[in-house]
Parts: structure tokens; C-alpha cells; sequence
């Protein structure tokens, strides 16, 4: 039996394509993946992710039990609300989940995780509370629906669906969250375009949902997220990374902090890892389309895509890859598709920031 | 769903067409295009090639995923449409149009051996339980 997050019914009223999405019933499309995902670069789209699990940590040391839990260095939070990219690792370096942290309070922080990983994650933060700070409680908030507005039109949007929101979201600069009342409002995003993640009471959802929709955000489903990401060059989990692989194998080496006398979990291992491999973007020069686990060949050796689509945005075909360390921008580089060798070049990602083609 | 009465089908989705010049057009059904969504990249295969009954022979990429088409039955290849090539998405916008290439068949009776609008409505229904 599948889990279903709150907004189901609308999903089912606007005759969702639903599919299994790490054990829930999601919106895979509306209709057309390709339409919601221009939607989303061009006005504003709205994404049911109630999937993902809020995790609230609370209690006095806090901060001192994330600077440990967590890669990047949590000291980076100072002013209210502001929010952190990050993985957690284990001991071995390897990448438990990818969340965002977000600082409420000294004794309030708010952390967000993968759905196919909440478990385990829920799992490991257990173990290392009960070793490194017992009197903290973790709180799952399974009570909490999650819909995420973004595009350039996604601001005005959200403001005339929830009136008093303006006077206190407007100024929140990109990567802040702020509590009004009952919602948490967060600037922050997985598509590369200004917009919001939202975090309501589940029985608000389907009004607040309804509400978005008069105001004319249009329903998106996970195609369009996972289209939108990937020309953001944004990694996702179970992809890109998994606990097999180190941040600095991922692109992620810029969310984790070496920096200072600060321990983290996995911190040992990464110092000792050898660094070989690294994330890079593929731009596909011939006919077809890049998919994950495609062979890469290069002048240093095989790598392998972690994710490849169509990119709508480009018309074109884009990825992301894990090839050997002393591969360049600018290099070629060929993929096996079906068993043909095509050419694609390494390029710089994000490919698409902000509506704007960048490759 | 949309299967019109003048069309065979197979298992795997495809469409034939017995054209008026005794050439087979084939294509994928309406109910495949709609499983695989936004169709972005169409391979065709190469004029003479000699197709069997079943045989792999072309691609059709949707943003999802890639899907391999199936020749319906046995016979020559006479034509790719190349109209897919810029225009992937008109296989989205009337699948029994987009026809994705055509055949000389070796032996024309091969079409009663494949499943009528009937058949194929009850093969689809099959599938979705």
C-alpha cells in the first residue's frame, strides 16, 4: 500500500499520472512534463512534496550536535532563519542523505530529508543523539504538508494566494525561512528559479493548494522537478550520490567545510580518501539522449552518468557524470547510447540558472 | 481511449497500416504514448534494411525514458519518416499519423495475424490490471 501525502485527492482531481515514488503515490505529470516544466521557467509552478520529511531537533547544544551530525560547517548559520546545504555522512565518508538545515532558534533547528531516506536517516541522527547529546529531542513532523512554488512569477503568486504573507516574506532574501503562524515559508528551491517551499499543517494543505491554483500556479509534477534540477545541476540522491560515493566524488565538495579544528562524522575518511573522480556536466553533440548509468569514455578512463535527460529548457540532451579527476571544461568525451559511441562535451553546469541558458 | 477499427496492432504497441500502394506503415499507439509522455528524440531505421516478424528496429525517446520499437511483421524497409526527426512530439499529438516507417511486407496475409481494434482494447485493458 502506497503512502499518500495530504494534497492526493487534488492530485487525482487534476488527473494526475500518480506513480510510486519511494513508497508514496506522487505526481509524476499533470498531463505534459515538458509544458510544466516552461511553466515553471516562464511563470510559476507548484510541486506537492510533502514526501519529504521535516525533522525539528530541539534542545540547549543544538548547533553543537549538528556541527558533528552534519558536513558543512553549521557556524555558517548565524542570523534567524537563514538555511544550509549539506550531507551527512558516516564514518567511511560515504553520503547518508543530502538536507537542508534551517536555524530557527539556538534551540530550534529544522532540518528537511529525503523521503526514500527518512528512515535511515531518522535511524542514524537516533544512534549519534543518544552517543553525542541524549537530552535533545528529534522530532519527526509527519503532521507537516510541503508544497513548493517556484518561478519567476512565484513571489506574487504565493503572495495572492496567502494574503498577509507579503509583509513578512517579501523582504526574506534566498535562502531564509520564517514562521507566519502556522506555515513555515522558506526562499529556497530544487529548480534553479526563485520561488518557495512551504511547510503547512496536512489538514491546511488542500486549501492552501486550492488557493495557489485560483491564483494561477499550475500543478507540476515530479518529471518537471527532476528535469528542472538537473539543468539547476542540482544532485539528487540515489543518483548522483549514495553512501557507496564522497561529496568530493558528487560536485558536493563545496558544502562540505575541512576548514578548522571542527570533527564531523566521515571528516577522518575523507582527509584519507583518495580524490579520483569528480562530478561533471555532459552537453551531447550528437543525436539522442543522455541517460544515468551510460558508459562515459575519456582520454583518462571510463566514468559513468549519474543522471541524463532531454533538457526542455536547451532542446538539447544534458547529464551529469562521474568521470576520473584531470578531466576538463571544454574536453570531448564519448557515451555509449544503445551501443553506439556519441560525442558530448564537458561543460560547466548549472546548464540553466534563472530561465537563462548557460551552456 | 482512441484505436481506430482500420489499424492491426501488436502486443508491444505498435500500429500497421496497409497503405493503398501495398506498403505497411507502422507506427506506436496512442496508449503507448501515452505511458512513455513528452516524446523528445525518434530513431527510424535504414532504408533496405530486412526486418523479421518482432525484430527491434527503432527507438523512441520520451523525456523519461527509451523505448524500443518493434517491427510488426517480416519485410523491407522502405522509408524512414523523417518529419519525426524535428517534430518528436507529433507522435504526442496524433500517434496514427506519425507513422515512424514504412515496409514492404514479405508476405501481406502476416497482418491477420496480428490483433484488430478488439483484440487490442482487450490486450491494453489486460495490461493496466
Amino acid at each position: 500500500m502506497l503512502k499518500q501525502t495530504p494534497l492526493n485527492a487534488k492530485h487525482h482531481e487534476a488527473n494526475a499520472k500518480l506513480v510510486d515514488f519511494s513508497g508514496w503515490e506522487m505526481p509524476i505529470h499533470y498531463g505534459s512534463q515538458v509544458e510544466e516544466h516552461h511553466f515553471v521557467r516562464n511563470d510559476a509552478g507548484m510541486f506537492d512534496v510533502s514526501h519529504m520529511l521535516p525533522v525539528d531537533i530541539k534542545g540547549v547544544g543544538t548547533r553543537a550536535f549538528l556541527r558533528k551530525l552534519v558536513a558543512n560547517n553549521i557556524d555558517k548559520l548565524q542570523t534567524t532563519g537563514r538555511a544550509l546545504y549539506t550531507c551527512m555522512l558516516h564514518e567511511g565518508g560515504g553520503v547518508v542523505d543530502d538536507l537542508i538545515v534551517y536555524f530557527m532558534s539556538e534551540s530550534w533547528f529544522r532540518l528537511v530529508v529525503n523521503a526514500g531516506c527518512a528512515d535511515k536517516d531518522l535511524a542514524w541522527m537516533e544512534v549519534q543523539r543518544e552517543k553525542l547529546a541524549p537530552k535533545l529531542s528529534i522530532t519527526p513532523r509527519r503532521d507537516l504538508a510541503m508544497i513548493a512554488i517556484q518561478g519567476p512569477n512565484a513571489a506574487t503568486k504565493l503572495w495572492a494566494a496567502m494574503p498577509g504573507t507579503r509583509e513578512l516574506a517579501e523582504a526574506m532574501k534566498p535562502f531564509h525561512a520564517v514562521v507566519v503562524g502556522e506555515m513555515f515559508v522558506a526562499r529556497t528551491g530544487y529548480t534553479g528559479e526563485d520561488g518557495f517551499e512551504v511547510m503547512v499543517p496536512n489538514k491546511a494543505a488542500p486549501f492552501f493548494w486550492q488557493a495557489l491554483l485560483e491564483a494561477g500556479v499550475k500543478p507540476c509534477g515530479l518529471g518537471a522537478r527532476d528535469t528542472l534540477r538537473l539543468e539547476a545541476g542540482m544532485n539528487l540522491y540515489g543518483q548522483d550520490m549514495d553512501e557507496g560515493v564522497t561529496p568530493f566524488d558528487s560536485g558536493l565538495a563545496w558544502t562540505v567545510d575541512m576548514s578548522g579544528e571542527r570533527d564531523f562524522i566521515g571528516k577522518d575518511a575523507l582527509s584519507r580518501l583518495p580524490r579520483n573522480r569528480q562530478l561533471v556536466g555532459l552537453k551531447l553533440l550528437d543525436r539522442g539522449v543522455l541517460r544515468g548509468h551510460q558508459s562515459v569514455f575519456t582520454a583518462l578512463g571510463e566514468g559513468e552518468i549519474t543522471s541524463g535527460s532531454f533538457s526542455p529548457t536547451l532542446n538539447g540532451s544534458v547529464a551529469l557524470a562521474r568521470v576520473p579527476v584531470g578531466i576538463k571544461v571544454g574536453d570531448t568525451v564519448e557515451v555509449d547510447i544503445r551501443g553506439k559511441r556519441m560525442k558530448a562535451a564537458v561543460v560547466k553546469y548549472p546548464f540553466v540558472r534563472n530561465g537563462k541558458a548557460l551552456v | 481511449m482512441s484505436i481506430p477499427a482500420d489499424l492491426k496492432y501488436t502486443k508491444s504497441h505498435e500500429w500497421a497500416r496497409l497503405e493503398a500502394d501495398g506498403g505497411v506503415s507502422v507506427g506506436i499507439t496512442h496508449h503507448a504514448q501515452e505511458l512513455l509522455g513528452d516524446m523528445v528524440f525518434v530513431e527510424t531505421p535504414t532504408v533496405g534494411r530486412k526486418l523479421v516478424a518482432g525484430e527491434e528496429c527503432a527507438v523512441v525517446e520520451s523525456v523519461k525514458a527509451a523505448s524500443d520499437v518493434y517491427s510488426p511483421i517480416a519485410g523491407e524497409v522502405l522509408a524512414g519518416n523523417g518529419d519525426l526527426e524535428g517534430a518528436p512530439e507529433s507522435i504526442n499529438q496524433d500517434p496514427y499519423a506519425a507513422w515512424m516507417f514504412r515496409l514492404k511486407p514479405d508476405n501481406v496475409t502476416a497482418l491477420d495475424g496480428l490483433m484488430d481494434a478488439t483484440a487490442y482494447a482487450a490486450h491494453v485493458e489486460s495490461e493496466a490490471h
